[in-house]
């Protein structure tokens, strides 16, 4: 699995992300554990990308990767510096070597800014205070979006934009400062088919030319293989399964990792004549999560008297580890 | 095709639906057309801003004032309704005989009605039944789409997504319409939810006497129900096909770039994607309004392509005529 030729960009170890809930404003009634326990190293210029349905944790994983949320418990370390203590100077610092692309664009960009104003503004709060110097970085991170000519944007609203226009601005903003790390949030999911693998295509595109380390995060299988080099499945705050792309594809371990497969459609004309085997259930609660393996109530191949009781270790099972009492 | 044809549950002609905007008319449908069958679902594919909602609005005189033009033929087993004033509409057709799940329908639900109540509503308003009757027809219905029967005197927010698309879909199908329009049915639902959501819909086409009408831009999924596929691009239908045909290879231009935009999961194929975009429904070019982004447009397209009939496939372009 570790890539000996490349060092580790994020560390993360043990990570758990807890919110309290508060009865009547301020007496204590338990926790939602929204990340518990995860643990993985993203390598420089490595894409992986972490698949789950809502609610499984994923948004409150890249939340806290970006610093907008404090670890409960663990550790992120960030070439060699731990997120988690970071303030002041020192946290700005951080946060301009990480991109962030939001899934909504529209709701990412701020309605009264022009392209221009938008673009800029990172630049500002890092004390880039030459107008020209600004205006040269603005035009070169709209080619490499492929905004052109620039003229014909710069000073145009977001709402005068189409969606895949818009989406183009947020990953321009997100990597005018020439990040280590972009985390993308389902950054293709409210956009019209044709135009989710044109941003796709872009984003490997920045990617693969600059090295950047790429963190995906998706509930949709099927675009994953075309993006990312490990996949990470999560369920109710667990990573259940880490993989090589390929390798999850046509071999995935989990059983998890197996149902969000089979409900994942091909077009295909014979998919209307067959009913498709699913897990019964929803997802957990995060604040009383299951015991023992948090699939198990769902799980078509548990072992009574184990997964109910013992929480599964992570297990590697032909180059993927496994969080499954099925692989021991 | 032809309406005395007994096969035909609903004949949708050169339906045309335009908006007043600052700008001038906006043609939202412009000429749609399509059959469809008892006991058939029909997939109404497109991206975003191509009609597609604007077509089940049309379909069920859902309108708002700004309405420029709305004129065609739209016959329900035999009967134009087109031609109906709005009362007969009302107790006629709408959620009578043709209902809808309108999109994001989990959401459309009424935060302070029990979710029983509100799918026996349209039994109690349509079909003059006392409320204890039409709740047991409710609970009939939350059967027939897998809810449990106690959760009839939940309220909306104590449910689940999925359970919240569940109850809309009970609240359109309880009055036995022929026809159920299903405007983006899973796209606000994660993955084992909207495939959980197809297999109660196949059901249903089995269980029922029921068409479906499932308006859609993901093309995956509509493959999970569709017995034909219509395509919609710039307000004007371009190809209508049976889905083995269509999912297996598509004939318009349009149809063949959407499918191979699809990132799939069993194949290794890298998607392609369209350049350009959907010309402005305000001014639409003269003649194929895709010509500006096709890559087999010869000099011919200028001119309004007719609908040519390829072997049982309808399709609206240039290259298929000889």
């Amino acid at each position: 699995m570790t890539d000996t030729q490349r060092d580790v960009l994020l560390s993360i170890d043990d990570l758990h992300v807890w919110f309290e809930l508060r009865r009547f404003g301020f007496g204590h009634a338990g926790y939602v554990k929204a990340v518990d326990g995860v643990t993985f190293d993203l390598h420089y210029g490595e894409t992986i990308a972490i698949v789950g349905e809502s609610g499984c944790g994923k948004t409150s994983l890249m939340k806290t990767i970006l610093g907008l949320n404090k670890p409960t418990r663990g550790k992120i370390m960030f070439e060699d510096k731990n997120v988690g203590e970071l303030a002041g100077e020192a946290l700005r610092d951080y946060r301009s070597k990480i991109g962030y692309v939001q899934q909504d664009p529209f709701g990412a960009l701020a309605p009264f800014m022009n392209v221009q104003r938008i673009l800029e503004e990172p630049l500002i709060i890092n004390g880039i205070t030459d107008p020209a110097e600004r205006e040269r970085r603005v035009r070169k991170v709209m080619e490499e979006v492929k905004l052109t000519p620039a003229d014909d944007f710069l000073h145009k609203f977001p709402h005068m934009l189409s969606g895949g226009q818009q989406q183009r601005i947020v990953i321009a903003r997100a990597i005018i400062l020439e990040p280590k790390l972009v985390v993308a949030d389902e950054p293709v999911s409210m956009l019209d088919a044709s135009v989710r693998v044109e941003i796709l295509k872009l984003l490997r595109g920045l990617q693969e030319k600059y090295r950047l380390a790429v963190i995906y995060i998706t509930h949709d299988l099927s675009t994953v293989r075309y993006f990312s080099e490990r996949v990470f499945v999560m369920y109710a705050g667990n990573v259940v399964e880490k993989a090589p792309v390929t390798s999850l594809v046509h071999n995935p371990k989990h059983p998890y990792t197996v149902a969000l497969m089979d409900a994942t459609s091909d077009p295909d004309a014979d998919n209307a004549l067959k009913y498709r085997e699913l897990p019964g259930g929803e997802p957990p609660s995060l604040v009383n999560p299951p015991s023992g393996c948090r699939f198990h109530p769902r799980c078509p191949k548990r072992i009574d008297n184990l997964c109910e009781v013992e929480e599964p270790q992570e297990l590697s099972a032909d180059g993927h580890l496994v969080a499954c009492w099925l692989y021991k | 095709m032809s309406t005395d044809n007994k096969k035909t549950l609903l004949s949708i002609k050169d339906l045309t639906l335009y908006f007043n905007t600052q700008k001038g008319p906006v043609q939202a449908v412009d000429g749609v057309f399509f059959d469809l069958g008892y006991k058939e679902a029909v997939v109404i594919l497109g991206e975003s801003g191509c009609g597609k909602s604007s077509l089940a609005k049309a379909l069920l005189r859902l309108l708002p004032r700004n309405v420029a033009r709305y004129d065609g033929q739209v016959y329900l087993e035999g009967e134009e309704i087109m031609a109906m004033d709005e009362e007969q509409y009302r107790q006629n057709v709408r959620w009578v005989r043709m209902s809808l799940v309108p999109q994001a329908a989990m959401n459309s639900l009424n935060p302070v009605l029990k979710v029983g109540e509100q799918v026996a509503e349209p039994m109690i308003i349509h079909h003059g039944v006392k409320k204890e009757e039409a709740l047991v027809q409710a609970a009939k219905m939350f059967q027939h789409v897998g809810v449990p029967v106690d959760f009839l005197d939940r309220y909306a927010f104590e449910l689940s997504g999925g359970m919240r698309q569940r109850v809309a879909i009970a609240m359109s199908l309880v009055t036995a319409p022929a026809v159920v329009i299903l405007d983006e049915p899973t796209s606000a639902l994660d993955v084992l939810t909207q495939a959980n959501i197809f297999n109660v819909l196949k059901r249903l086409k089995k269980e029922l006497e029921v068409s479906f009408i499932l308006i859609t831009h993901d093309i995956a999924t509509s493959s999970e129900l569709a017995d034909r596929v219509a395509v919609m691009y710039a307000g004007q239908i371009v190809e209508v096909s049976d889905a083995h045909s269509f999912f297996r290879e598509p004939l318009h231009p349009y149809s063949r770039m959407l499918m191979a935009s699809v990132p799939r999961l069993r194949a290794n194929q890298e998607p392609e994607y369209i350049t350009g975009q959907p010309p402005s429904l305000l001014n639409p070019p003269t003649g194929c309004r895709f010509s500006a982004r096709c890559p087999k447009r010869f000099a011919k397209c200028s001119e309004e392509p007719p609908i040519i009939n390829v072997d049982g496939i309808q399709v609206k372009c240039w290259l298929y005529a000889n």
